[in-house]
């Protein structure tokens, strides 16, 4: 079984408690300046055309599919008898051709982007919102507190994700909701260890230590110191996750575990279209082009942030 | 410097690969077509001598490879299900009956049989040339042998069910007789008999399947559980186990002891477990087999149009159809409704645009193509569909739906392309004419087979059958009340009645006439709405020869061979196929 | 001093495999158990006393809590039993005669990649923001922006359909049938490790140490062979345990599309015709291979990096 993709950020987060990391070092040494950090990043990130260029395709792309399916006279689900697996045309107001049962695929490919969008970032969301809080614990308490949770870490990890996911879609149907927590549910690994890293250099810093040493508990050094000064790599595992579960879900489409009926997503269109690829290519085409645009963008942005974020990374 | 020399490698490999994808996506019909028209091999002329084929035509090499679907689950004949093992165990082994090329039930084992007068008693007299793969003779008390085998209930066997017509075998399944009071003895050496409960018209039939095979009795003890293993497997069909790659192929050779053995041509025959459609296409167009399992579904046209010599779909004995439970709202009592929706469904667009591949559109239960018998079809499939669309407008209207109320149901599949399929096609019909609402659930396989039978949350859902026998009886016995899969909750008790007695009478054209009246009582019911009846669809090398479409599907190896390829100049690749 | 912390770091990784090991059986033996239906369930249903008949060959009859020690007892002298789904053979020869054929698919793809992908990466780093940068990195990323579903089926139709020189599919281990898969395979895995080198890669360039060895005229390659190399391809190490243990345990999607009888369909199969002892079988082999795998990343760890010191918690 394949795993889904570790990212960057996971084999970096392993080296980074050995390594100083200058990223973490300049968030640490530099809590006050924060501002400052954070205009110069955005200032480095608008100058990097990659990332731009992405982040402005990826808003009209979210455009596209909030508004685009109201363009065409079709509905996703209505099924043109008279036009089945028929190619892209002006005339029949198909403009993307239509599928094997004569849905038009112009609107499907829009409906279908925002399932995929949803899933990669609610499945995200989850992800990050349960490793960040177990690994800013894991990473503030040390000690006994974070081995254990390590360790705990370290034993789901050995645990076959996909097998899980498929038994999970299996036991309880093909239900939105719960592709979103099962991703989810799995990737938050990744996060906890870099969260955990991160903030086994902050706990140290002085300013922590100052917070700690005028009585402020423990929940609310996490809270106001830990959490915050998380947020630069956050962003950027969130940027560099989305697209991953995005290929994630379509991975369980093509198993057949996807999105229900007549629900769809890129992933599900995508595997349809590969099927077909001889005899009918805009099936895939056009689905196949948003999907890896979509991925694309992502993964640029996340580049990009990154680099923004980075300030030995000038040159 | 390492780096930058693979580096350079880098550059040009990734040149290669998008040029490749490049073309892949869009360079298709026109940039293939030349190329691969050129490695499909056209057979040259078949000559015939007294029906068989004139050695100068046949192909040096005899080696055929067969798609197969997905792996086997077992090569052992008693615990076999699922058509990949059958169709391998077809060639391995062999019944005391088997099947023509077109079907037609012919001495196999046995080379003539006597049936009692009362039709319970069949007495079998085996060939005297019978041999087992190893030489052993094949003899009578193989069969007493090898049928309590499978009726043991220490074999577990799953489909045991075909040997319940014979005496006792319920009691010896059950345990409570042990499998020697099963009705098979053998009289002498050659000579076997078999005493029914009832008389079984399709009794024949049921020897050519594979729990009715013979297993070699001395490997058996030898090896136990692995007596179904290369090396240890002996068989007594025209073909014998060569070897077997889990998952990736099973090579069988000709059985120089088969008592057919002077016209077996084929000299070796590959079953290769390709589980996707369109892998299994492209291996078929890269030349590297003869005989598809199947078709990817969409690709009827662009087939009929690149492969017409190759595409061959014939009808199938199986029906295709949604299933009512009647046991749940708002299917209760309610054969109007279950009607209308029957009604509003058009078959001839569900079959030309959806399925496309030349399915029967079918107003029925029992599929065309079973012998010996006249289906019962409803007078509505006379219609046009304009009017059966107006009566069920009316009726759907009756029962109470309007469009600001209209019904609500739910559309249970399982995980497959084609059910997907005519699933959304029923709904958007429904929608289009009725204006009722269907939502589609995609479930997968073991938890949609749970639902059916729990009979609790389905409301509409994918059914449909392929026949285990050539006798209508195997379609309408799934409407006995009781029947392990009438997961409609249907009840009739008329349609009990003459169930029962259709298994007990002898005489062929009354029987046939109660069949009728029952297929008749239970489309009238309504606890399914039939949609086609099923083809079988794939792709065959022109080569090919020895072979004849028939209704079950059942195609010998043994009777096959190959032509050679007309054009010399060009090798055909198939054959060189065998490292 | 590090020689034996490495030694109690090893001993510690194969005592948490124990524990890590029974949750796995546990919750695999359970949740695979809670999924509906059985393995005996077809389309056929089959009458109550076959079906009998069959529980009671399998155990199945058992309380539920039993066959789960029954199991665990199975484990102990690693008899994995029989698969229901393939009745002739037992889970122990389905791994066996699978694994074999994961590990030369996945370990070559890997090999692929690392050669690859490092490469692609160090270029890109050499030559930041230039236009061989956003080439090599463009043409990476297509390998994680394009699912593998849809580039396997092109490649065969490609070079297989349309150019005739490879094989479809298929396995014989012949290596004309190794190429597609193992191109397929790398191609996401070239894409992670190109990025991981380059971003790593810059960052070492940029060290001190370096710009003094560039200060002082090195060569260029040298100071890449010498010095750059083994720090930058640290975060390429830890990606590579868990992504060498999925690639050599197999892919579901190489396996279907290019009909290779590796071990990843068995997950997939195996959950979903419940055949619960080959899933448990697949599911156990893949904890154990995970765990040893990363045991190996750790070696490696400290090898490219002697800073590192096992004998601290971190």
């Amino acid at each position: 079984m394949q795993l889904p993709p570790k990212e960057t950020l996971l084999a970096m987060a392993a080296t980074e408690t050995a390594d100083d990391d200058p990223f973490a070092a300049a968030l640490a040494q530099e809590p006050v300046r924060g501002r400052s950090l954070w205009s110069d990043a955005w200032h480095r990130l608008l100058k990097n055309r990659a990332a731009v260029t992405s982040g402005v395709i990826m808003i009209v792309m979210v455009l596209m599919v909030i508004f685009g399916p109201m363009l065409s006279e079709w509905s996703g689900d209505y099924t043109d008898w008279d036009h089945t697996a028929a190619p892209p045309s002006l005339e029949t107001g198909h403009w993307f051709g239509t599928d094997a049962v004569g849905r038009d695929i112009f609107v499907r490919t829009l409906e279908g982007g925002r399932i995929s969008l949803l899933v990669g970032v609610v499945a995200t969301l989850v992800s990050l919102i349960i490793g960040v809080s177990y690994g800013a614990i894991a990473g503030y308490y040390g000690g006994s507190t974070d081995k254990l949770m390590m360790r705990i870490v370290d034993i789901i990890y050995a645990l076959p994700f996909m097998f899980f996911v498929i038994l999970l879609m299996v036991v309880f149907g093909r239900n939105i909701l719960l592709i979103f927590v099962a991703i989810g549910a799995v990737n938050w690994l990744d996060m906890a260890r870099i969260v955990r890293g991160q903030t086994l250099g902050l706990k140290n810093t002085e300013y922590v230590e100052a917070a700690r040493a005028c009585g402020v508990g423990h929940w609310a050094i996490i809270r106001r110191h830990i959490v915050p000064n998380l947020i630069g790599v956050v962003m950027v595992y969130v940027t560099l996750t989305i697209p991953q579960v995005i290929l994630v879900e379509s991975f369980l489409s093509f198993l057949g575990l996807g999105v229900q009926e007549p629900m769809s997503s890129w992933g599900a269109l995508v595997n349809d279209g590969a099927q077909d690829m001889e005899s009918a290519p805009w099936t895939l085409a056009f689905p196949a082009a948003f999907l890896t645009i979509t991925l694309y963008c992502f993964n640029y942005i996340g580049d990009g942030m990154r680099d923004a974020l980075d300030p030995k990374d000038k040159s | 410097m390492i780096p930058t020399r693979l580096y350079r490698h880098a550059k040009g490999l990734a040149a290669a690969l998008i040029a490749a994808l490049v073309l892949g996506a869009c360079g298709g019909d026109e940039n293939g077509e030349g190329a691969e028209r050129s490695h499909r091999p056209v057979p040259v002329e078949e000559v015939l001598v007294d029906g068989r084929p004139d050695p100068g035509v046949l192909a040096e090499e005899q080696f055929l490879v067969r798609g197969n679907g997905e792996e086997p689950q077992t090569l052992d004949p008693h615990l076999a299900e699922g058509v990949p093992s059958s169709h391998i165990l077809r060639d391995l082994f062999e019944g005391l009956a088997t099947e023509a090329p077109d079907g037609h039930i012919i001495p196999g084992a046995a080379q003539r049989w006597n049936i009692s007068a009362d039709g319970l008693v069949y007495t079998f007299y085996l060939r005297r040339d019978g041999a087992w793969s190893n030489g052993d003779a094949l003899v009578a008390e193989d069969f007493v042998f090898s049928i309590r085998r499978s009726a043991d209930p220490a074999t577990a066997s799953n489909y045991a069910t075909m040997l319940y017509p014979i005496v006792n075998a319920r009691e010896v399944l059950a345990g409570a007789l042990p499998p020697e009071e099963l009705g098979v003895t053998s009289l002498d050496r050659f000579t076997l008999q078999i005493t029914l409960t009832d008389p079984t018209p399709y009794f024949l039939n049921l020897l050519a399947h594979s729990s009715l095979y013979p297993v070699h009795r001395p490997s058996l003890e030898q090896y136990g559980d692995r007596f179904s293993r290369p090396g240890n497997l002996v068989s007594n069909g025209a073909f014998m186990l060569e070897d077997w790659a889990i998952r990736a192929y099973i090579d069988l050779v000709k059985n120089p002891y088969y008592h057919g053995a002077d016209e077996v041509i084929l000299e070796q025959v590959r079953y290769l477990p390709i589980e996707d459609q369109s892998t299994e296409l492209k291996t078929f167009r890269a030349g590297e087999m003869h005989w598809t399992y199947d078709v990817p579904n969409n690709q009827f046209g662009w087939l009929r149009e690149n492969y017409p010599d190759e595409l061959v779909v014939s009808p199938w004995l199986g029906s295709y159809f949604f299933g009512f439970n009647t046991q749940r709202e708002p299917f209760i009592d309610s054969p109007d409704l279950r009607r209308a929706l029957t009604l509003a469904i058009d078959r001839e667009v569900l079959t030309e645009k959806v399925t496309q591949f030349g399915e029967l559109p079918s107003f029925n239960l029992v599929p065309a193509g079973v012998t010996d018998y006249e289906q019962s079809i409803p007078e509505y499939a006379a219609w046009t569909q304009e009017e059966r669309e107006a009566e069920a407008q009316r009726l759907y209207a009756q029962a109470g739906y309007t469009a600001e109320q209209p019904l609500r149901i739910e559309i249970r599949y399982n995980t497959s392309e084609n059910h997907k399929k005519v699933a959304l096609a029923i709904a958007s019909m429904w929608k289009q004419v009725l204006g009722a609402v269907a939502t589609l659930v995609n479930e997968e396989w073991k938890v949609f087979l749970q639902n059916r039978d729990q009979q609790v949350v389905t409301q509409v859902f994918r059914a449909g059958w392929i026949g285990d026998y050539n006798d209508p009886y195997s379609f309408l016995s799934l409407f006995e009340t009781n029947h392990g899969l009438n997961d409609y909750g249907y009840s009739n008790s008329t349609v009990d009645t003459l169930l029962e007695e259709i298994a007990k009478e002898r005489i062929p054209g009354r029987r046939r006439r109660m069949m009728q009246e029952t297929e008749r009582i239970i489309l009238e019911d309504q606890p399914i709405l039939p949609v086609y009846t099923y083809v079988t669809r794939r792709l065959v090398d022109a080569r090919l020869r020895g072979w004849q479409d028939n209704v079950m599907d059942h195609h010998y190896s043994r009777s096959m061979y190959l032509l050679k390829a007309r054009d010399t100049s060009k090798p055909a690749r198939a054959s060189e196929e065998g490292e | 001093m590090i020689q034996e912390g490495i030694v109690r770091h090893g001993i510690g990784r194969l005592v948490s495999l124990i524990p890590t090991l029974l949750m796995l059986i546990t919750i695999a033996f359970f949740l695979i158990r809670v999924a509906p239906g059985g393995p005996f369930d077809s389309e056929k249903p089959l009458p109550p006393e076959i079906r009998a008949n069959l529980d009671a060959k399998y155990h199945l009859d058992e309380p539920l809590v039993q066959q789960y020690f029954r199991y665990l007892g199975q484990i102990l002298v690693l008899d994995f039993g029989p698969s229901y789904q393939y009745k002739d053979w037992t889970v122990n020869e389905l791994i066996a005669r699978g694994f074999p054929v994961s590990l030369t698919i996945g370990g070559l793809a890997m090999v692929l990649a690392f050669v690859f992908g490092t490469s692609i990466g160090i270029a890109a780093a050499l030559r930041q923001n230039s236009a061989v940068d956003y080439g090599a990195m463009g043409f990476a990323m297509l390998g994680i922006s394009i699912p593998n579903f849809v580039i396997a089926p092109a490649l065969i139709l490609l070079f297989a359909v349309y150019a005739g020189w490879l094989p479809a599919g298929g396995w014989d281990w012949s290596v004309q049938r190794m190429i597609l898969p193992v191109v397929t395979l790398a191609l996401p895995v070239i894409a992670y490790i190109a990025r991981l080198t380059r971003g790593s890669m810059i960052e070492v360039l940029h060290s001190n140490y370096i710009r003094t060895a560039r200060a002082k005229g090195l060569p260029m390659s040298q100071i890449i062979r010498r010095h750059a190399l083994k720090p930058a391809l640290l975060p390429v190490i830890s990606y590579m345990g868990p992504a060498t243990a999925g690639l050599i345990t197999g892919s579901v999607i190489i396996e279907r599309i290019y009909s290779i009888p590796g071990l990843g369909s068995y997950f997939v199969t195996g959950a979903l015709n419940r055949d619960y002892t080959l899933v448990m079988g697949v599911v156990i082999f893949y904890g154990v291979v995970i765990i040893l795998l990363n045991f190996i990343v750790d070696l490696l760890y400290a090898w490219l990096n002697p800073r590192i010191r096992y004998d601290e918690a971190s």
